[in-house]
């Protein structure tokens, strides 16, 4: 366990016995905390880290749905800091609210979904460009969508630059299918999570159609 | 401000160990829980600047406090903590029992004045303003504990 910080001749490594078994009881008074802290409706974000086939995806949830997803490539301790900043500090790692968007995205990585069904919080996006993430969602699986075709669809036909915003500042990726946008030309586009992650997902969709 | 996760990972382990040294090894796990989950409640509200674990410590020395309150028959208004906690302890012969025998044989200033400085590693200025006394007497009241503590603990010290 984690030394005692202050020299003080000594006299500290005498309660080294108090320490025992230290990482076991946090583990349960962690678990014992989350517990009480749901059933009093202040814990504001639970996260919880999956793995998957393009890494490991953290899941970000309020109590109205999944707020967040963060691709592995993304800094964990930013991506924490931005919740506890935009929405609440009362940030704790939850796998209990994540479970059944947990579950989901593993059955779409093994092409037994094509559509989410958990409740989603549109919060940490605003104006057009959360406009957009809802037209994201109209996209079918093993579609795909011009950038130009849903800056149409969410009304402002000139803004395709701007749809391409949206995806990349899409909040909730994977789940909100931003990677189903690509270029007029057919070329994908970039992505979030790099242009490998994106082309792996259009191809599993493309697969399991 | 930071994600409450954060403070329970650095803080939750020492606040640990300054309740098992403060209320014995029975008690420590319940009044580490009311405290987190008080101090998670309050968290968004902390004025910035404040010292995380002085602050979780002072949370857990009034938890504690309430917890014997409770116990005490009557209305008796109880503001320290007791200086002989009557709860016998569990697993008999154990070291932990060994130690924690012999710091509630501390009169409460003292445990706690150990508690704070050798175990959670604070200095005496932030002692002295949870003991709610001087920083000479937080000094003096860590010193004589240890002193008593290394009289009575007939154990080894590691």
């Amino acid at each position: 366990m984690s030394t005692i910080r202050v020299d003080n001749g000594g006299s500290a490594s005498m309660f080294a016995s108090l320490l025992v078994d230290d990482a076991e009881a946090q583990r349960r008074l962690h678990a014992r905390l989350v517990a009480s802290a749901t059933a009093e409706g202040i814990l504001d974000v639970a996260y919880h880290a999956i793995d998957t086939p393009i890494g490991s995806l953290l899941l970000a949830a309020t109590d109205q749905g999944l707020v967040r997803v963060a691709f592995g490539s993304e800094d964990r301790e930013s991506v924490l800091s931005m919740l506890a900043e935009r929405i609440s500090p009362r940030v704790l790692n939850a796998p209990g609210r994540l479970d059944a968007a947990a579950r989901e995205i593993d059955e779409y990585f093994e092409g037994r979904r094509n559509s989410f069904d958990v409740p989603l919080d549109f919060r940490l996006a605003q104006g057009f460009r959360r406009a957009v993430l809802t037209h994201l969602l109209e996209i079918p699986y093993g579609d795909t969508a011009s950038y130009a075709s849903v800056a149409a669809r969410s009304g402002k036909p000139k803004a395709a630059r701007a749809v391409g915003s949206a995806c990349a500042t899409n909040p909730i990726p994977v789940v909100v299918p931003c990677h189903r946008v690509v270029r007029s030309d057919g070329t994908l586009g970039g992505y979030g999570g790099g242009p490998q992650v994106k082309e792996i997902l259009l191809d599993l969709e493309a697969h399991h159609d | 401000m930071r994600p409450f996760e954060q403070v329970v990972v650095d803080h939750g382990p020492v606040v640990l160990r300054v309740c098992r040294a403060v209320i014995g090894p029975n008690e420590a796990e319940d009044v580490w829980s009311e405290t987190f989950l008080s101090a998670l409640g309050a968290y968004p509200d902390l004025r910035p600047g404040t010292n995380i674990e002085a602050w979780l410590v002072t949370i857990a020395k009034r938890k504690a406090i309430d917890r014997h309150r409770a116990r005490a028959r009557g209305p008796v208004p109880v503001e320290n903590l007791p200086d002989m906690p009557a709860p016998v302890q569990d697993k008999p012969g154990s070291r932990e029992n060994e130690l924690w025998q012999a710091l509630r044989e501390l009169p409460s200033k003292q445990r706690e004045a150990v508690a704070y400085h050798y175990i959670a590693g604070m200095p005496y200025a932030q002692v002295a303003e949870i003991l709610g006394n001087s920083e000479a007497a937080a000094r003096r009241a860590a010193a004589d504990g240890i002193k008593r503590f290394r009289a009575t603990y007939k154990g080894e010290l590691s």
